[in-house]
């Protein structure tokens, strides 16, 4: 007889794994790219590659060398990229979204051990390395649905490395168009008070204005991934109903200096943060009480934040500090236990039936008064398991 | 009231929905198995302390006839289960791995296996006590698949006081269709069982719950109960909405009344004793005629069966007789991780094929070989923290963060602060884990060091 190896059990295991879960994301990515592409054309398409390439790239070289745990094939590395490019404005240089994307994965993830281990969101880490190092390129948007965007490269895109990439506005003069450009709404509303209309921040479809890819289609597929639990619900809700909260309040307290919730919720990076970042499983909390809490706590960084501080966008950092708060928020969200709670002895006592039961209790047969044991079973008698 | 169910929402929180997979055995009457050449009966198959043999190797013994005595209150008594010769005593391969003492019985061929030992009982001059010392003397332990002794369970602790008898006929477990047959086909024995067991407890109404997917079940207990004349209202039968892990006690008795029994305490402290409905149709059966436990009813299914069924099997009988009578295909040499005693979310992986049924085996489940395969090709990532456990977990707790500490060692922690102690094992955060790490042996293993540093 070799080896005595016994299986424990379950011997069955559920349908979902880590490929699927993460596969699915993909998949529910893939309308918001395309959607990208056909706002920005072949910049936002290579953007995306690049970015995507960097990631992958750097995933394999990780896990070949054994830093990491998990490997390209189980797709995370994938949604960090793609999501890494919806963040970074489509003329973004390409040589510094695959540094992006090397930093993404190998500071956001690689360090911390890999698939599971990371504490913050990788693409997010990517995007804040990329504020910090290349702040103008960053900040630099270009109006949507230019014409000839099919067929030609905003010039910045092909800065060649380490090179200062070509200046946008002087590229948008020449088209005779600046009067909107390179900036998002928010940045407008921040820097310049002109608030956009409701349309073009849901929609993104009137042109013209750098608004990044459409809330409403990010909203469609993330309930997607909801209805098919590839992400919590209670996350996004949270954020969302946080944020608008919060800048509800503020609206009402002084409607001239703040904008309205609405705006709020549908301008900058918010959904986008909301559905897809501030949900990355490993990032978020487990337990769903905490669920709520990481998403208020974000809802409010995120006004604070745009209101207060001198950036114009605040979800990437509201998101990264409650990453890194996700462990506390963990901690004081245990889950209560079954017969743990105070609810449960005061059940107990009562000793409620199921209606449909006692309506078919004869008159004999009482509801017991509270018949608790004074003294707990002795030791033996407790050791009854299961059926 | 099925659909009364429905509106009335979940019986207990979280939980999981494995595919049922009882198709294949649902419909099938019980059959008898034949009796197999040679039986084993080890000492201990329950839960408690062995009893001791009360025969002699070379001595002959008739089926019915008690053939160990138990001295300890957590202990039965054993039965003859074939007619023939003792030919051993001695130590054989258990389930579990390590070998114990058996008894070991050939049959006497041509026997007519009749069970002549036994006085039949006058069940309606018997007293409590009375019936109590007959269920220990049946050597009947809990055949839902934990095995504990009836006896022991049925009788209440001086402190408490028992009003209601709950008869567990969830049979949650996928698979397993043996308390269903029981139900369907033994109503009248299972009524007449639960009618002595509130006589030993003394609750004034039993209520058997069953799920809701087993609604010939529902309808058969409810039709002998009518047979049964008692008074009114004071046994019925009640559909609970399909979910495992309802065949806990503590999950079933909160979705029948939606009590939480407080943690580390037993369902007596609220004045409910909970009960297989195998057990007590077998009570029914054998209490009147003063007979022992010598047989129970299996489901031997499985994509690997050709011939699955619920079938009446003599305790003792080799595993591999009931796997070759059930058609077992054994072509490349059957592997012995394939077969699982009892259902698969809380079966037991087998040592040994050589093991004989016990009294707790409640299923036999064979698969292909390529199920265990795909099985094991099956990766194992790190923990993502997608939270598919905690919201899986019938009792509440967080598996992934219990998992990671007991990957990190940290077995006092997960006792003091993450209540392991009150994981029952169910397996369900393991079934939905998408990173496959299997959290319930981890657990297992951390309860087990816990158990003896304690002890230590
Ligand atoms: S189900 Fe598995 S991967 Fe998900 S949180 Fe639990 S242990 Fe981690
Ligand atoms: S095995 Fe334990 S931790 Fe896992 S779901 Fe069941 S009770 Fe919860």
């Amino acid at each position: 007889m070799g080896t005595v190896e016994i299986r424990p059990a379950p011997h069955v295991r559920g349908e979902r794994t880590v490929e699927k879960i993460m596969l699915n994301v993909v998949w529910s990515l893939l309308p918001i790219c395309a959607f990208y592409v056909f706002q920005y054309g072949v910049s936002a398409l290579a953007s995306i590659t690049v970015v995507t390439g960097a990631c992958l790239l750097t995933e394999r070289w990780l896990v070949r060398t054994g830093t990491q745990a998990g490997n390209i094939g189980d797709y995370s590395a994938t949604i960090t990229g793609l999501l890494l490019a919806l963040t970074l404005p489509p003329g973004f240089p390409l040589w510094m979204g695959a540094i992006a994307g090397f930093v993404a994965i190998g500071l956001g993830k690689g360090l911390f051990g890999g698939l599971g281990f990371n504490v913050f969101n990788p693409a997010l880490v990517g995007r804040a390395f990329a504020q910090a190092a290349f702040p103008t390129a960053i900040a630099t948007y270009t109006p949507s649905f230019l014409p000839g965007r099919f067929t030609e490269f905003i010039p910045s895109s092909l800065a060649w490395p380490l090179m200062i990439p070509a200046d946008a506005a002087l590229w948008l003069k020449a088209k005779h168009l600046d009067a909107l450009a390179g900036a998002t709404p928010l940045a407008k509303w921040k820097f310049d008070g002109v608030m956009v209309g409701a349309n073009e921040l849901v929609t993104s479809l009137s042109g013209h204005m750098a608004v990044g890819p459409s809330p409403l289609l990010i909203l469609l597929c993330g309930s997607y991934l909801a209805l098919r639990r590839y992400l919590d619900w209670r996350i996004p809700m949270s954020i969302l109903g946080g944020a608008a909260v919060v800048a509800w309040a503020l609206f009402a307290f002084n409607p001239t200096h703040y904008p309205n919730p609405f705006f709020m919720l549908f301008s900058g990076g918010l959904i986008l943060g909301a559905v897809y970042m501030a949900t990355d499983m490993a990032t978020s909390p487990v337990t769903p009480r905490g669920m709520w809490l990481y998403g208020g706590l974000i809802g409010l960084l995120t006004v604070v934040i745009r209101y207060y501080s001198g950036l114009p966008e605040g979800v990437m950092y509201a998101i990264l500090i409650a990453n890194a708060a996700t462990p506390l928020i963990e901690r004081i969200t245990q889950p209560t236990p079954f017969g743990k709670s105070a609810l449960a002895a005061r059940r107990g006592a009562s000793y409620p039936l199921n209606p449909s039961y006692i309506s078919r209790e004869d008159a004999g047969a009482v509801t017991p008064k509270k018949r608790i044991l004074k003294n707990k079973p002795k030791r033996d008698e407790r050791r009854t398991p299961t059926h | 009231m099925k659909l009364l169910n429905y509106f009335r929402g979940e019986a207990f929180q979280r939980g999981v929905h494995p595919a049922s997979r009882k198709e294949a055995t649902a419909d099938r009457r019980i059959r008898r198995l034949p009796y197999p050449p040679r039986v084993t009966v080890p000492l201990v198959q329950h839960i408690g302390k062995p009893p001791h043999a009360i025969v002699k190797v070379g001595q002959d013994v008739v089926r019915g006839q008690p053939i160990a005595r138990a001295d300890d209150w957590l202990s039965v008594p054993h039965h003859a289960p074939v007619t023939g010769v003792v030919e051993a005593i001695e130590l054989r391969p258990t389930a579990r791995g390590p070998w114990a003492q058996a008894i070991v019985i050939r049959s006497q061929a041509g026997a007519t296996q009749e069970d002549l030992w036994g006085k039949t009982r006058d069940m309606e001059a018997a007293t409590g006590a009375d019936i109590l010392q007959a269920v220990w003397d049946t050597g009947m332990v809990g055949l839902g698949g934990a095995a504990f002794p009836t006896h022991a369970k049925l009788s209440v602790p001086k402190q408490a006081k028992v009003h209601t008898l709950v008869v567990n006929g969830c049979e949650c477990e996928p698979y397993l269709t043996c308390d269903h047959r029981v139900m369907v086909e033994e109503a009248d024995d299972l009524v007449r069982g639960i009618r002595y067991a509130m006589r030993v407890t003394g609750a004034v109404r039993a209520i058997v719950g069953i799920e809701d997917n087993k609604p010939e079940a529902v309808e058969a207990v409810e039709a002998a109960i009518a047979r049964a004349n008692a008074p009114e209202g004071a046994i019925h039968a009640e559909a609970v909405p399909t979910k495992y892990p309802q065949g806990s006690e503590k999950m079933l008795l909160m979705a029948l009344f939606g009590v939480e029994i407080p943690s580390g305490q037993l369902p007596v402290a609220m004045g409910m004793v909970v009960n297989n409905v195998g057990t007590l149709a077998a009570l029914g059966r054998l209490l009147p005629l003063g007979q022992g436990l010598t047989e129970r009813v299996v489901t031997v299914t499985g994509p690997g069966v050709a011939r699955p069924g619920d079938y009446r099997v003599a305790i003792g009988t080799p595993l591999k007789f009931v796997m070759d009578y059930a058609g077992v295909e054994a072509k490349a040499g059957l592997d012995r991780r394939q077969v699982i005693l009892g259902g698969p979310m809380m079966g037991q992986a087998i040592a040994s094929l050589d093991v004989p049924i016990t009294k707790g085996v409640s299923g036999v489940l064979v698969f292909r070989h390529d199920d265990m395969l795909a099985n094991d090709r099956r990766k194992t990532y790190p923990c993502i923290k997608c939270g598919e456990c905690v919201e899986s977990c019938p009792m509440g707790l967080n598996p992934s963060t219990l998992g990671m500490l007991a990957a990190k060692r940290e077995y006092d922690l997960m006792g003091s602060d993450y209540h392991l102690g009150d994981c029952f094992e169910c397996g369900c955060c393991t079934y939905v884990c998408p990173s496959n790490i299997p959290l319930v042996q981890q657990f297992r293993v951390a309860k087990q060091i816990l158990r003896e540093r304690a002890v230590a």
